[in-house]
């Protein structure tokens, strides 16, 4: 009796993964070749769990759970040299952010730093309709790491005696400058 | 040539000098360059992580304001980061007709519309196209002489949604930088990435990233650079990268308005280079 082909059969694959994360025509992730380029071109690769190329037949094969419960997902710093290097034209890097969307949308953010940095940094993007460096590095140290803070510290105070940081107030109540836009997309995504 | 400018939020923080050398430069060259009014901030990388539509949002306000400001001028945006929200926003869509509406009844809150008839265009783009090394050249008082400078695009100055250079090798700082008359340190680390929020979030992985930078710039008196996040990892963060590789690194990071306001002979206060966390000692 003849052996059993090894061939990696997608025609089945759940596709549900690839369909919601790949801006545009989700099936161009369908087309990724496993040729490596976008882990061999990424500065963070050395540091990731899932290599690029490994996660993207992950998302092909619909491995949502796997795929959002990586570190490599919040190691991608939006280089966009994969992105522009993937001989499939593969939008990689706004893929890696619909992933990152949906990990934290499922409250499976396995990076804690990496939670608090986004949430810190768009509560005070809504607040005050522009960032307040100081007020968001503050926040988001105590969300995270205090303990880090300290590592920081001492650059803190080089950076107030520099006069590249000021200190200013936080305001606390009210209206946020953005609010009745961020509650407008909210709405319109159907998120509330 | 007359611009309209969206600061960005850094420049009126950590990266106020790189606005106050941008200006003083541009007004230098003869630009008429003004304020966008009432703009917020552009998402940086954070709200398209947030929800898709509110990354396009974000910027789409800004361009939005700006269109109605600008009476057929240009974008001027200095941030890369920004830059990259602009023309993301601009091309995506331009793509999706039913995306584009979906943004307009976001920015309805705000009385706003997005037509889509702007462009924003990088401040490196502007220098190096729309004045270009003989203007450049013209202007200058002090050349640079004897002055070996690394220029360093980053990442997102030049891809992918930049039209001005080439997305892995760019080159448009190099005739500016000779019209100053400075030596050019070439480097394998031109458009590499600088480590951007890692340097924060994952402090190791991101420390790797901006030493390798600056490990490729050794030998050159000072880094040049044209993006604020670029500016804070390489020039804030020396002293944790020489913890990492063993050895001191030491080089002075310039906004390249900055280098070009000392040849233009402007005010050292004027270009702010007393703000940086690496001292500027020429
Ligand atoms: S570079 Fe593109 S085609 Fe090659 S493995 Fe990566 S995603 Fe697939
Ligand atoms: S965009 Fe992200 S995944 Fe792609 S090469 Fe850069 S860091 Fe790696």
């Amino acid at each position: 009796m003849a052996a059993a082909p090894e061939i990696l059969d997608l025609t089945h694959a759940d596709r549900s993964l690839a369909q919601q994360v790949t801006p545009g025509r989700w099936e161009k992730m369908l087309s990724c070749i496993q040729c490596g380029t976008c882990t061999a071109s990424c500065p963070a690769a050395p540091a990731m769990d899932l290599s690029p190329r490994r996660m993207w037949r992950m998302v092909q094969l619909g491995m949502t759970e796997e795929v959002l419960r990586s570190k490599s997902i919040w190691l991608c710093s939006l280089c966009y040299t994969c992105h522009v290097r993937c001989p499939r034209g593969i939008p990689l890097t706004e893929t890696i952010v619909r992933l990152k969307e949906l990990a934290i949308e499922r409250g499976i953010v396995s990076s804690p730093q990496s939670g608090a940095f986004y949430r810190t940094f768009a509560d005070v993007m809504r607040r005050y309709g522009r960032m307040r460096e100081v007020e968001f590095m503050a926040r988001y140290f105590l969300a995270s790491n205090p303990l880090a803070a300290l590592g920081f510290a001492r650059l803190g105070l080089t950076m107030l005696a520099r006069g590249k940081i000021g200190l200013e107030w936080p305001r606390l109540g009210g209206e946020g400058r953005l609010d009745r836009l961020f509650a407008r997309v909210a709405e319109l995504e159907g998120k509330r | 040539m007359r611009y309209i400018f969206y600061p960005g939020c850094s420049q009126e923080g950590t990266a106020l000098e790189y606005r106050d050398s941008s200006l003083a430069v541009l007004r230098a060259l003869g630009a008429d360059v003004e304020e966008l009014e009432d703009w917020t901030c552009c998402g940086a990388s954070v709200a398209p992580v947030m929800s898709d539509l509110l990354g396009l949002v974000l910027p789409a306000r800004n361009l939005a304001l700006a269109e109605q400001q600008a009476d057929g001028r240009d974008l001027l945006v200095v941030c890369s980061a920004c830059y990259t929200n602009f023309r993301r926003t601009a091309a995506t869509l331009a793509a999706d007709r039913s995306l584009h509406d979906k943004v307009n009844q976001a920015l309805e809150v705000e009385n706003l519309t997005y037509q889509g008839t702007l462009t924003a265009r990088h401040i490196l783009d502007v220098l190096a196209n729309d004045f270009g090394p003989e203007a450049v050249r013209a202007r200058v008082q002090k050349p640079l002489e004897g002055l070996t400078v690394a220029p360093y695009y980053g990442c997102q100055t030049v891809r992918p949604y930049s039209p001005f250079d080439n997305g892995q090798r760019p080159t448009s700082m190099l005739p500016l930088l000779e019209a100053l008359g400075v030596r050019v340190h070439r480097h394998p680390r031109e458009a590499s990435c600088c480590g951007t929020s890692l340097l924060m979030t994952k402090p190791e992985v991101g420390l790797t990233m901006a030493g390798a930078v600056l490990a490729a710039c050794e030998g050159a008196d000072c880094i040049v650079t044209v993006c604020p996040m670029c500016h804070m990892n390489l020039d804030a963060y020396q002293d944790k990268v020489s913890r990492l590789l063993g050895r001191t690194v030491r080089i002075p990071v310039l906004y390249l308005p900055q280098l070009m306001g000392l040849a233009f002979g402007l005010p050292r206060e004027v270009l702010g280079l007393q703000r940086h966390v690496t001292p500027v000692s020429f």
